[in-house]
């Protein structure tokens, strides 16, 4: 700068500037060679994807729209008529009902408890830390040791639920194998899996609500209800819109707990919609119908997921 | 003075029981998260017959349910099987992740935002809805019943990609500049400069992959049918599910030998995980 300013000494401007061309020169070939990097790093990824994602998506759609033989091939060109066969199917029907049931109910309790939490161990008092500690520890869970662990709770004879109400002289509740008590059971056991991850997520919401707005209430005098609803529950409404879509779209794909605890039954009435595409391919072998079901799918979980994909833009950006 | 004391004294038992009443809630909500734990690992070491029988408590208690469980059972094995699968998934989405997502961020080329796009479109499509021509491609590779099965399919991730742009597009675009006057080829600046600056995203993405494939029930289950191959989700299915299904002692046993390394690591790692989550919040 100093240099290019004094007029005495004009000579360093000259290697300056040939320097600057020769940044430009080799900026240029880079951008050349972009092409040839976007290539060799982005090859893999959409390979793969096209493979695996849309290669298959395609499929199934076409797959849909035909009658299948055993080994999965497309015999007859039906059209839609795989949809309307299927829409106007009682079984279907009930299916996306107790899918509807499920996917609800889960989001709802776990919203509820995880919130709950959150709220208990966002307080100061001694040993709050182990609290805390607790609360996550489903995060460490899998689907099949959960299933487990609620399966012999459940359990008709020797479960401890059972025992409880036995010893309260009651009738016994044979969980997993009355439909409406198997709902529960399920419900109950998705949402005991979810706790830990939802505590962490409303924890850490509840933990950024500036501390100020609180002082502020205070000294107006407002009471620690009126605060909640007026400043804790609005501040944290992203993450709780946040928790019901990955809920949601969880729920739609809870595959493993369902094979686990219930394989669908009993009489259907966990029958979800994800655990019917399994059911209809790979065990009664109607690739057709199990197609049109997994479109069906894809279509309900694609619109949940372009929600969240909205609300991650708008927290990303700012 | 006199008045002052009491008015304190008076603040300081109302706080008290109120103190009192939020420990007793928060020990009634500890008990219920941690109950169905605790009930697993007890009856882990209660004998068989007791089990059966339904008492749970009184009787004396035992190891042999876990000689049981390492001695007839393959759980090591489904562990083994596991932790190599979850590992080497885990890599590669860190590895083709972040080159997708460089490419994404830094280079210039035809088609850039209709790619990205696309990439995004797949993250909408829920892999449990493709699983019948996926099983007929991989049938079709001849990769049915092989280790592969449980890795190819998912060596990259949209959701990755995505991830990691969202990072490196933080990187400051001078650093960039200043990397193309110094002559740093793509790969150089890449692995120089942008994988460590975005140390956090690599960790949580790494984590997500990891739980991921961990967690993976539906696909191994259609793909594979050799006990040898099984990962634990599928193998504690086996497990539960086979002839052995009155002996729960064992079964809980193998659940307590998956579930208490991951929560040895959730223990230790907690402290990252909420000042990692907070760090996400204030971003």
């Amino acid at each position: 700068m100093i240099d290019s300013l004094s007029p005495t000494k004009p000579t360093p401007k000259q290697p300056q500037a040939e320097e600057k061309l020769t940044a430009k020169v080799t900026s240029f070939e880079l951008k050349k060679n972009d092409k040839y990097y976007a290539w060799l790093f982005l090859g893999p990824s959409i390979l793969l994807l096209t493979v695996f994602v849309f290669f298959p998506m395609i499929r199934t759609f076409y797959l849909s729209l035909f009658l299948t033989d055993t080994f999965g091939n497309p015999t007859v060109f039906v059209g839609l008529k795989n949809y309307t066969t299927l829409l106007k199917s009682a079984s279907y029907m009930a299916s996306l009902k107790a899918t509807g049931t499920y996917v609800i109910g889960v989001s709802v309790f776990t919203i509820v408890f995880g919130l709950l939490l959150a709220a208990m161990a966002n307080q100061k008092l001694r040993g709050i830390g182990f609290f805390r500690t607790v609360f996550t520890a489903t995060m460490g869970v899998s689907v099949s040791v959960s299933a487990v662990f609620w399966l012999f709770m459940f359990n008709p004879s020797i479960g401890i639920l059972n025992q409880v109400i036995k010893s309260f002289g009651a009738k016994p509740i044979m969980w997993l194998t009355t439909p409406s008590w198997a709902m529960v059971a399920v419900i109950a056991t998705t949402v005991w899996m979810h706790l830990g991850f939802t505590f962490l997520l409303f924890f850490g919401a509840l933990q950024s609500v500036p501390k100020s707005l609180y002082d502020a209430a205070d000294v107006a005098g407002a009471s620690p209800r009126y605060q909640f609803w007026h400043i804790t529950l609005p501040m944290i409404s992203p993450t709780m819109f946040f928790v019901a879509v990955i809920t949601l779209i969880s729920g739609f794909k809870s595959f493993g707990l369902i094979d686990l605890m219930t394989a669908g039954g009993p009489t259907n009435a966990t029958n979800l919609l994800v655990y019917r595409v399994y059911k209809d391919a790979f065990m009664n072998g109607n690739y057709a119908q199990a197609s049109t079901e997994a479109i069906i799918l894809a279509i309900i979980i694609a619109i949940i997921t372009f929600i969240q994909f909205k609300l991650l833009a708008k927290r990303v950006n700012y | 003075m006199q008045m002052d004391t009491t008015v304190m004294n008076q603040a300081t038992t109302k706080r008290r029981i109120g103190n009192f009443f939020k420990y007793v809630a928060l020990i009634i909500l500890a008990f219920i998260v941690i109950f169905p734990f605790v009930l697993g690992l007890w009856t882990s070491f209660l004998p068989s017959m007791d089990i059966a029988k339904g008492s749970l408590w009184g009787g004396h208690l035992t190891l042999h349910n876990y000689v049981t469980a390492f001695t007839q059972t393959k759980i090591l094995r489904y562990l083994l099987n596991s932790l190599v699968i979850s590992t080497l998934v885990m890599f590669a989405h860190l590895f083709f992740c972040s080159l997708g997502a460089y490419a994404f961020v830094f280079l210039d080329f035809k088609y850039r935002n209709l790619l990205f796009y696309i990439v995004l479109g797949t993250m909408m499509l829920p892999f449990e809805a493709e699983v019948i021509p996926n099983f007929t491609t991989v049938k079709m590779l001849g990769l049915l019943n092989h280790y592969s099965v449980m890795v190819i399919p998912f060596l990259t991730s949209a959701f990755g990609i995505f991830m990691l742009r969202q990072t490196f597009k933080q990187i400051p675009k001078d650093l960039k500049e200043a990397a193309d006057v110094d002559g740093l080829s793509h790969w150089q600046f890449y692995w120089q400069v942008t994988l460590p600056y975005s140390k956090i995203s690599l960790f949580t993405l790494a984590a997500y992959s990891f739980l991921g494939s961990w967690n993976q029930y539906l696909w191994p289950m259609l793909t594979t049918f050799s006990d040898h191959l099984r990962p634990v989700q599928d193998g504690l299915r086996q497990l539960q599910s086979e002839e052995t299904f009155n002996d729960w002692g064992m079964v809980q046993a193998s659940a307590a030998i998956v579930v208490i390394p991951t929560l040895i690591v959730l223990f230790f790692g907690q402290h990252y995980f909420k000042s990692g989550l907070n760090e996400g919040s204030v971003k």
